[in-house]
C-alpha cells in the first residue's frame, strides 16, 4: 500500500525529509537465530504529530523503538531521530527525547523521587542545579508529588508507569518516545495520560506513541503506522487511514429478509443478515433513495444509518487478520 | 571533544522542523566538565544504599569480630594461640594478636582476603551492569543518555570504591576489637624490629591499601562477565564460582607453571608490609598482575558492552 503523504500536502514548500522528527530508511534488524525482526522500514515521523505506532505483538515495534533509540544495532539500514544519525548522534539527540520503552523500570529500594533524580543525573546535559525543581515539576505532572517519597517497590503497575512517564518528562523535549504508556492504568489514569499527551503535543513536541489499543491510537494520534510480522504495511493521517476502509451500511428491521432483497436490487453488495440487523456495502447511490425504497417496499425500518470504519477496520483489511494474533 | 563540537550545529539545523511556536526545547546545555562525577556520585548512592552492598559490608565487619572473640576465649588461660606455628598459608599474625591488638587488623584481613572480601566484590562487580540489566534500569540509564563508555567507566569506579570501603570496613572493624579486647602498644614486625604503635597503624593502612588494590583484577573480571548476561545473579555466581575455581587452582602443585597468573596468586603477599625493611618483590608483582587483569578484562568489557544489543 501506498505510503499517505500527510506533510506534503500540508506544507508543500518544505522537503518532507527534513520535516521528519524520525525517519528510517530500509531499517532491518536480524537477530542472531536469524530472525527477522525489523524488515526494511522506511518510517517517516511529521514534525508536530501525534505519531500512533500499531502493530500486534511480536510485529517489531519494540526492536524498532530499540534501534531508533540506540539500544540496538540495525542490520541494515538507516534511522534518523531530529535529523541526526542513530545511534552515532545518541549524545546529542537522546537529551532532547524522552521514552517510556517496554514498561518502566525503577530501583525499587530507592523512592520515587530518588529514581528520577539518578535517571536525571545520568543525563549529560541536566543541570544538576535545578535537577530537585526538575523532579518535583515531573512528579507533579504526573500526578505523584504525594507519593514521591515512597519507596518504588511499594508503587502500584499504574504508580510506576507514572513515574516512567515523569522520567520521560524531566527535561523539555522535541520528542516522546512512548511504549505502550497507558499498560496497567485504571480507566481514569488512561484518560489522564491521554490529555497529558495531547497537552504535550499541543506544545510543539512529538509523540511517538505505540500501543496495541486502537480506540487509544484514534483518540489521540494524528498518524499512525501499522507494522506486522517484521513490516511496515502503511503510514500516514489517522483519518487517511480509516477512510481508506469504508464503512457499512446497518438497516435494523423486522423484516431483515425483504431488507436485503430490496439493498440487493439497489447496488449494495455484500449483504449480511443478523438477527433484525442487515448490514452491507453502501451502494453509489444517495443513501436517501436507499431509505425511500425500503419504505416503498414496506419494509418497516427501525434504524438506517452508516456505521463510520474504525481504524480496527482498516487494520483487519490491510492485514487480513484479528489485530491480537501474533506475527 | 569533537562530539560535544558537533552538538551545536545540528541543533541549528533541525530547528527549522520544530513547530515555529516551541521556545526549542532541550537545546541542550552542555554538560559541565565535572558531569561524570555526577554520575558517579549517583552511582555511588546507588550501590552504598541496596541492602545487599551494606550487608556484605556487615559480614566483613563481623569477621575481625569473630576473629577477636575466638582469640580472646583461646588465649584466656595464657598460653598462646596455635602454638604460635601457623605453618599453611597464612601468614602468623594470630599469635601475635593476644600481645597487640592490631595484629588483629593484619589476622582479619588474611582470613577476609581469600575469600570474604573478594566475594564481596564480585557480588558488586557481578551485578554492577547485568543487575541494571535484568532491572532494565540499564536501557533508561543509556537512553538518558549516560553514554556507554562512561557508564562502565563509572560502574567500574564504583565497584573500586567498594573495594576500598569493603577493606576499610574490616580494618575498621578490627582496629576497633583489637584495642578493644587487647593490650596496644609498639609492634614487632616479622623480621623482628620493633616499630611504635604510630607506624603500625601507618602500615596498617597501607596494607589496607595493597589489600584494596588486590581486588581490583577480580573486578575487572566481575565487571565483563557482568557485560556478558543479562541477569545479575547469573554474573555474580559465574565472578564468584571463578573465584573459587582459581583458588582450588592455586592450590594445585602441578600447576605451579600457571600459578603465577592467577589473580589470587600473590594476595597474601600484602604481609611482607610488615618486614623490616618491607619487601617489595611480590607486592609488586602483586599490583602488576592486578593491572594487567584490569586492563585485559576493562578492555574486554569495553568492547563487549560498547557493540552490545540492549534488548532487556
Amino acid at each position: 500500500m501506498a505510503e499517505v503523504s500527510v506533510t506534503e500536502q500540508e506544507r508543500p514548500d518544505r522537503d518532507r525529509a527534513d520535516d521528519a522528527v524520525i525517519a528510517t530508511r530500509g531499517l532491518t534488524k536480524r537477530y542472531r537465530g536469524g530472525q527477522l525482526a525489523v524488515d526494511g522500514l522506511d518510517l517517516t515521523v511529521p514534525a508536530g504529530s501525534v505519531f500512533g505506532f500499531l502493530g500486534p505483538n511480536g510485529s517489531g515495534k519494540t526492536t524498532t523503538i530499540r534501534m531508533l533509540m540506540g539500544l540496538i544495532e540495525p542490520t541494515s539500514g538507516s534511522a534518523r531521530v531530529l535529523g541526526l544519525p542513530m545511534p552515532r548522534a545518541s549524545r546529542a539527540v537522546l537529551p532532547r527525547v524522552g521514552a517510556l520503552i517496554e514498561g518502566p523500570a525503577l530501583y525499587g529500594f530507592l523512592s520515587g523521587r530518588d529514581n528520577l533524580l539518578r535517571y536525571d543525573a545520568a543525563d549529560p546535559t541536566a543541570d544538576p542545579r535545578t535537577r530537585r525543581e526538575r523532579v518535583a515539576a515531573a512528579l507533579d505532572r504526573v500526578g505523584l508529588a504525594a507519593a514521591g517519597g515512597k519507596k518504588a517497590k511499594a508503587y502500584s503497575l499504574g504508580m510506576k508507569q507514572r513515574l516512567g512517564l515523569a522520567a520521560a518528562l524531566l527535561q523539555p523535549r522535541r520528542l516522546l518516545v512512548l511504549d505502550e504508556p497507558t499498560n496497567g492504568l485504571d480507566p481514569q489514569g488512561m484518560r489522564e495520560i491521554r490529555s497529558l499527551v495531547r497537552e504535550l503535543a499541543s506544545d510543539g513536541t512529538t509523540v511517538f506513541l505505540s500501543s496495541h489499543l486502537l480506540d487509544e491510537i484514534e483518540q489521540v494520534c494524528t498518524h499512525a503506522a501499522v507494522m506486522a510480522q517484521g513490516r511496515l504495511i502503511t503510514q500516514g493521517a489517522v483519518a487517511d487511514l480509516a477512510a481508506g476502509a469504508r464503512g457499512r451500511l446497518v438497516v435494523t428491521t423486522p423484516d431483515a429478509g425483504e431488507a436485503a432483497r430490496v439493498l440487493k436490487e439497489q447496488g449494495a453488495a455484500d449483504v449480511v443478515v443478523d438477527g433484525d440487523r442487515v448490514t452491507a456495502e453502501p451502494p453509489e447511490r444517495d443513501l436517501a433513495e436507499v431509505n425511500a425504497a425500503l419504505v416503498a417496499a414496506r419494509v418497516r425500518v427501525r434504524g438506517f444509518g452508516l456505521e463510520r470504519a474504525s481504524l480496527e477496520d482498516a487494520f483487519v483489511a490491510l492485514t487480513g487478520e484479528g489485530f491480537d494474533v501474533a506475527g | 571533544m569533537s562530539r560535544a563540537d558537533v552538538r551545536g550545529e545540528p541543533v541549528g539545523e533541525s530547528e527549522g522542523a520544530a513547530p515555529s511556536a516551541v521556545p526549542e526545547p532541550g537545546t541542550a546545555r552542555a554538560p559541565g566538565p565535572l558531569w561524570s562525577l555526577g554520575l558517579l556520585r549517583s552511582e555511588l548512592l546507588t550501590t552504598f544504599r541496596r541492602w545487599r552492598t551494606l550487608a556484605l559490608l556487615g559480614v566483613l565487619a563481623a569477621v575481625p569480630v569473630l576473629v577477636g572473640i575466638a582469640v580472646k576465649i583461646e588465649t584466656s588461660d595464657g598460653s598462646p594461640v596455635g602454638g604460635g606455628g601457623g605453618g599453611g598459608q597464612g601468614p602468623a599474625f594470630i599469635s601475635q594478636v593476644s600481645n597487640n591488638g592490631l595484629f588483629l587488623v593484619f589476622t582479619a584481613l588474611a582470613a577476609t582476603l581469600p575469600f570474604f572480601l573478594p566475594m564481596a566484590i564480585g557480588v558488586v562487580a557481578g551485578d554492577a551492569i547485568a543487575g541494571e540489566s535484568s532491572a532494565g534500569t540499564l536501557r533508561y540509564l543509556l537512553v538518558a543518555p549516560a553514554g556507554r563508555s562512561r557508564l562502565l567507566l563509572t560502574k567500574y569506579a564504583t565497584v573500586i570504591a567498594f573495594c576500598l570501603a569493603a577493606t576499610l570496613v574490616v580494618v575498621v572493624s578490627a582496629l576497633a576489637v583489637g584495642a578493644l579486647l587487647f593490650p596496644v602498644g609498639d609492634l614487632i614486625t616479622i623480621s623482628g624490629t620493633r616499630i611504635t604503635y604510630a607506624e603500625g597503624l601507618g602500615r596498617a593502612l597501607l596494607i589496607a591499601l595493597v589489600v584494596a588494590a588486590s581486588l581490583v583484577g577480580i573486578a575487572a573480571l566481575g565487571l565483563f562477565v557482568s557485560t556478558l548476561t543479562g541477569s545479575g545473579i547469573a554474573a555474580m555466581a559465574t565472578t564468584v564460582g571463578l573465584l573459587i575455581t582459581v583458588q582450588i587452582l592455586d592450590q594445585i602443585p602441578q600447576l605451579d607453571a600457571l600459578q603465577p597468573y592467577f589473580f589470587s596468586h600473590y594476595w597474601l603477599s600484602f604481609a611482607d608490609v610488615m618486614r623490616e625493611p618491607v619487601y617489595w618483590d611480590d607486592l609488586v608483582k602483586n599490583l602488576g598482575l592486578q593491572a594487567l587483569y584490569a586492563a585485559v578484562f576493562g578492555s574486554a568489557a569495553w568492547a563487549r558492552f560498547t557493540t552490545k544489543d540492549i534488548t532487556a
